[in-house]
């Protein structure tokens, strides 16, 4: 049996927060009372009594964090080879650059003079992430991906607005993450699903029977989500163009071709790209990450305003454009995270990007390649930075999909992403980034061997995986059905 | 390249373990027509020293870096960040790990959003918060559009021209789309927003109020939230500064249906306006209705009190096109980061620090009023007030930059009626010193 990194430990209980403290204590360095306290009187019925918060001491603070951090499993504890998601390595130094004191205390409503250092540091990201794309110009307002696509879709709105044409529709692949359907419907689209080829690619005769004069276009993931590449691209945006139409790139997986793949030349008129997947900026166990969108000059003038702007060695914020969508965020999107990316960036340059989204694929079809016998893999064809898997060699033990996810944890391994893309029943999708060695995949595979293994002689191991987490598996119906969501 | 581990002989042999010659060999099915021609063009790759003298020479270049006081506010606010709340939340634990989809792998970040979300309830008077949302002004827009579809049939949403300016931008772009009707209610002369006319209003859904508002001033909730259950519409609540709820009362208490608002003032540094966090509330009855991300307790199958992601089903993996809203992350870090904000504070520390913000904001008003200015309305504010003044104030605030403080924002870039009069916003972190400072160059 291959042992993976967590089969010792000792784990420590923390109660919640209220249930600590007393009346009085305080962890925060108060300042000195150095004005006179103001009067009260006029606020009539306004003043409140404040909330019922614990009090607590700085060190009931400090233990109560670190208690609850030991709970966790991030980037820097082990592998995550969460597909689609893109788990790499988020670089320290990084850290340090957003956490210099002239950028966290620059206030966002002062005048470009005051603030020309931040405005380079946007003006400058936005060039690199054209160029990288290959797109025209950019905007880095959107906080996540999500959000531009929401973006990406009110910019298509606005262009059909501006033409007088009333289209509706919008056709979106059958692979494609959920929220594409949703910021689609944010605005007044009605998706139409396109079921993907037998190869897991678009197939082009079926968006050309659907791509019609009250279609706004087409939104597609290239890489698409079963980690390959639409190699009909090409074809597929010269049929929408020819009906008018417009096409969406959303850029999840742009780590697999960086340097490789230029997207204007695929055709693509608006992509966003994660900030927090490719240049790897922290996920944050959920956030902050950030979506800038990226456009074709015909559609640069209905980006977010403001736009940040360069001219005769001054940088300034631009807002007169009348047919931009408007603004997305209080300010100018998650601005410490765009100082990640952009240290990023500059540390890797042009070779080692480029160099990161060829071990990301070479580390990818390894993983492929090595457990191509003992999985059901979905489709047999070359992958780009992830790998998909299905449980369909493993029903005959009745062990599922979840039941190995659950069964890695005990090994120390994060699981893959499971039961998505949803065209694969029993999906189990792999992404182990450039970051991982030769060394940490071969374990991995080692472990996963063994679950696998496991699954044949000792089926009754995975469905109680895992065992060795401070929780086992937990009752999600339960909370679902009788929501307590505070306490 | 130090992110990039792989020697040149594994390359080699992985490149034969998958069947191909050289690494470019990977890429082969990718059509000619599609592929980057040249190379990237970026800047050389930095060393850690010489981005950190990169970095050095930017930082130069932002001329606040070496401020002395910023007084200004206006949706970003300058509070003390406890040494303790930014070293527990670099642990990597928290800040490199994902969304919490393996509950049994994430219970730190769980109970984390769990306990934020119970503080963010207590603080605002609510009986359900959410995870986060992207920022205060997405989340006021998240609020409207919930109204809307609770409010099944109805069409139209009333916002107080008292919101913070960008907010409402935010809630045209994201409701321009969809067929509703936006409509503005004035600001009266006391500052507070004019309800008078919300009976002529057809379909309303919701209405929206922001408390401080825009110019510092507290909205009269309660009389507010009365007027627009009279018209049947849901009552939304919004803020810039939660601080102010350790001295006022909250907008729950005075009978709030939804409050959202932006939550950078507990724990996070203002970073030229993000990331900072969307915080999020409402009734309980409503809860199937709320956007985003939910935590919510239940037990594992020993019975031991766990927390995982819950309400999915309103979500988009499921929902697809008909979930009610397309946010699928929160602002994770953030949030947790808020309530280590709030557990440092306690209920006592937050009631103390927002006395100080009034009392010193109060000293500043009062100090320049005694010198001529005026102010542009006569309600009550906290910690955030404009004033007239009698003579041009930009040749002082001027004179103030060169001796390292920025004193208010002209509003007249907002409100065009308001030219020349100046938003102010002074915290805990200002001294008398520098106030004083303020006070003299005001009077000479």
């Amino acid at each position: 049996m291959t042992h993976g990194p967590g089969m010792n430990g000792l784990i420590l209980d923390e109660p919640l927060l209220w249930e600590k403290g007393k009346k009085g204590r305080c962890g925060f360095s108060m300042v000195e009372q150095d004005v006179p306290e103001a009067n009260l009187d006029n606020l009539e019925n306004l003043l409140g009594d404040g909330p019922d918060f614990p009090d607590l001491s700085e060190i009931d603070v400090v233990r109560h964090y670190t208690r609850l951090s030991t709970w966790n499993f991030g980037v820097d504890t082990g592998m995550y080879p969460l597909g689609s998601c893109t788990m790499k390595y988020n670089p320290k130094i990084n850290e340090k650059m957003a956490a210099m004191p002239g950028i966290t205390t620059s206030h966002p409503l002062l005048e470009d003079k005051l603030s020309q250092g931040t405005l380079q540091i946007m003006f400058e990201l936005q060039k690199f992430l054209a160029h990288i794309t290959g797109m025209d110009a950019v905007s880095l307002q959107p906080a996540a991906g999500a959000q531009g696509e929401l973006t990406g879709m009110q910019i298509f709105a606005a262009w059909f607005r501006k033409k007088g044409e009333k289209r509706n529709k919008i056709l979106i692949p059958d692979t494609a993450h959920g929220t594409n359907p949703a910021s689609a419907a944010l605005c007044g689209f009605k998706p139409v699903a396109i079921k993907s080829g037998a190869d897991g690619t678009l197939d082009v005769k079926v968006v050309t029977e659907l791509m019609d004069e009250e279609t706004v276009g087409i939104m597609l993931t290239n890489p698409n989500t079963l980690g390959l590449f639409e190699e009909s691209i090409r074809d597929v945006t010269t049929i929408v163009h020819e009906k008018g139409g417009l096409v969406y790139c959303d850029g999840a997986n742009m780590n697999a071709v960086m340097g490789v793949v230029d997207f204007k030349r695929c055709g693509i008129d608006v992509m966003h790209l994660n900030l927090h997947k490719t240049f790897s900026t922290p996920h944050g166990g959920g956030g902050p990450g950030a979506g800038p969108v990226c456009v074709v000059d015909q559609l640069k003038n209905f980006l977010p305003v403001p736009r940040v702007k360069h001219e005769k060695g001054r940088y300034y914020l631009e807002y007169d454009h009348p047919d931009s969508i408007g603004r997305l965020h209080a300010f100018f999107g998650n601005f410490g995270v765009l100082v990640r990316a952009y240290s990023y960036i500059l540390s890797m340059g042009a070779g080692n990007l480029k160099k990161a989204s060829q071990l990301a694929v070479l580390n990818a079809n390894y993983v492929r390649e090595a457990f191509r016998d003992v999985l059901h893999l979905a489709y047999d064809k070359p992958c780009m930075h992830e790998c998909v898997f299905s449980d369909k060699m493993q029903h005959k033990y009745k062990v599922t999909t979840l039941d190995m996810a659950k069964r890695l944890i005990d090994h120390g391994y994060h699981p893959p992403t499971i039961y998505f893309p949803l065209v694969v029943p029993g999906a189990i999708m792999i992404e182990p980034t450039e970051t991982e060695n030769r060394d940490d995949l071969d374990q991995f595979v080692a472990v996963f061997k063994d679950v696998v293994r496991e699954a044949k002689e000792n089926s009754e191991r995975l469905r109680e995986a895992p065992t060795r987490t401070k929780l086992r598996r937990l009752d999600e119906t339960r909370a679902a059905r009788k929501p307590c969501l505070i306490g | 390249m130090r992110y990039l581990p792989h020697t040149t002989e594994e390359i080699g042999e992985m490149l034969a373990a998958t069947g191909h010659e050289r690494l470019e060999d990977l890429f082969s099915h990718i059509p000619q027509a599609c592929r980057y021609q040249g190379e990237i063009d970026i800047p050389k790759p930095l060393s850690e020293w010489a981005l950190n003298d990169h970095f050095i020479a930017i930082e130069k270049n932002i001329q606040t870096a070496s401020a002395k006081a910023i007084l200004v506010g206006g949706g970003s606010y300058s509070h003390h960040i406890p040494q303790i709340v930014t070293s527990l939340m670099s642990r990597s634990e928290f800040l490199t790990a994902y969304t919490p989809y393996q509950p049994e792998m994430a219970q730190g970040t769980l109970q984390g959003i769990f306990e934020y979300q119970t503080l963010t309830a207590r603080l605002l008077g609510m009986e359900v918060a959410n995870a986060s949302m992207y920022d205060g002004a997405s989340a006021l827009a998240e609020a409207l559009l919930m109204s809307l579809r609770i409010q099944k049939k109805k069409t139209s949403v009333a916002v107080s021209s008292a919101i913070h300016p960008h907010y409402r931008e935010v809630v045209r772009s994201y409701l321009l789309a969809g067929s509703f009707n936006i409509v503005e209610l004035e600001t009266g002369p006391d500052g507070r927003t004019d309800l008078s006319k919300l009976q002529d209003i057809e379909d309303l859904a919701g209405v929206a109020l922001q408390s401080p508002n825009f110019f510092g001033v507290i909205e009269d909730l309660e009389t507010a939230g009365t007027a627009i259950h009279s018209v049947d519409a849901l009552f939304i609540s919004c803020f810039t500064e939660p601080f102010a709820y350790g001295l006022f009362r909250s907008p729950g208490q005075c009978g709030a249906d939804i409050v959202c608002g932006e939550g950078q003032s507990f724990g996070m540094s203002q970073s030229f306006g993000g990331p900072g966090l969307g915080m999020f509330c409402c009734r309980s009855k409503y809860q199937r209705n709320i956007p985003g991300r939910v935590v919510g307790e239940t037990v594992d199958i020993e019975g031991k009190r766990g927390y995982v992601l819950t309400l999915s089903t309103r979500e988009q993996h499921i929902r697809r096109e008909k979930a009610t809203s397309n946010i699928c992350s929160n602002q994770g870090i953030c949030s947790l980061t808020a309530a280590a904000y709030m557990a440092s504070l306690g209920g006592t520390g937050l009631r103390r620090v927002a006395r100080l913000n009034y009392d010193k904001a109060s000293y500043l008003k009062n100090a320049l009023v005694e010198c001529g200015a005026r102010p542009l309305f006569n309600s009550p504010t906290f910690n955030e007030f404009v004033l007239n003044f009698a003579d041009d104030f930009e040749p002082v605030r001027n004179r103030l930059i060169d001796k390292g403080i920025v004193a208010g924002i002209n509003l007249g870039r907002f409100y065009h009626e308001y030219e020349g009069a100046y938003l102010f916003c002074v915290t805990e972190t200002t001294s008398k010193a520098i106030l004083d400072a303020v006070i003299s160059e005001v009077r000479s």
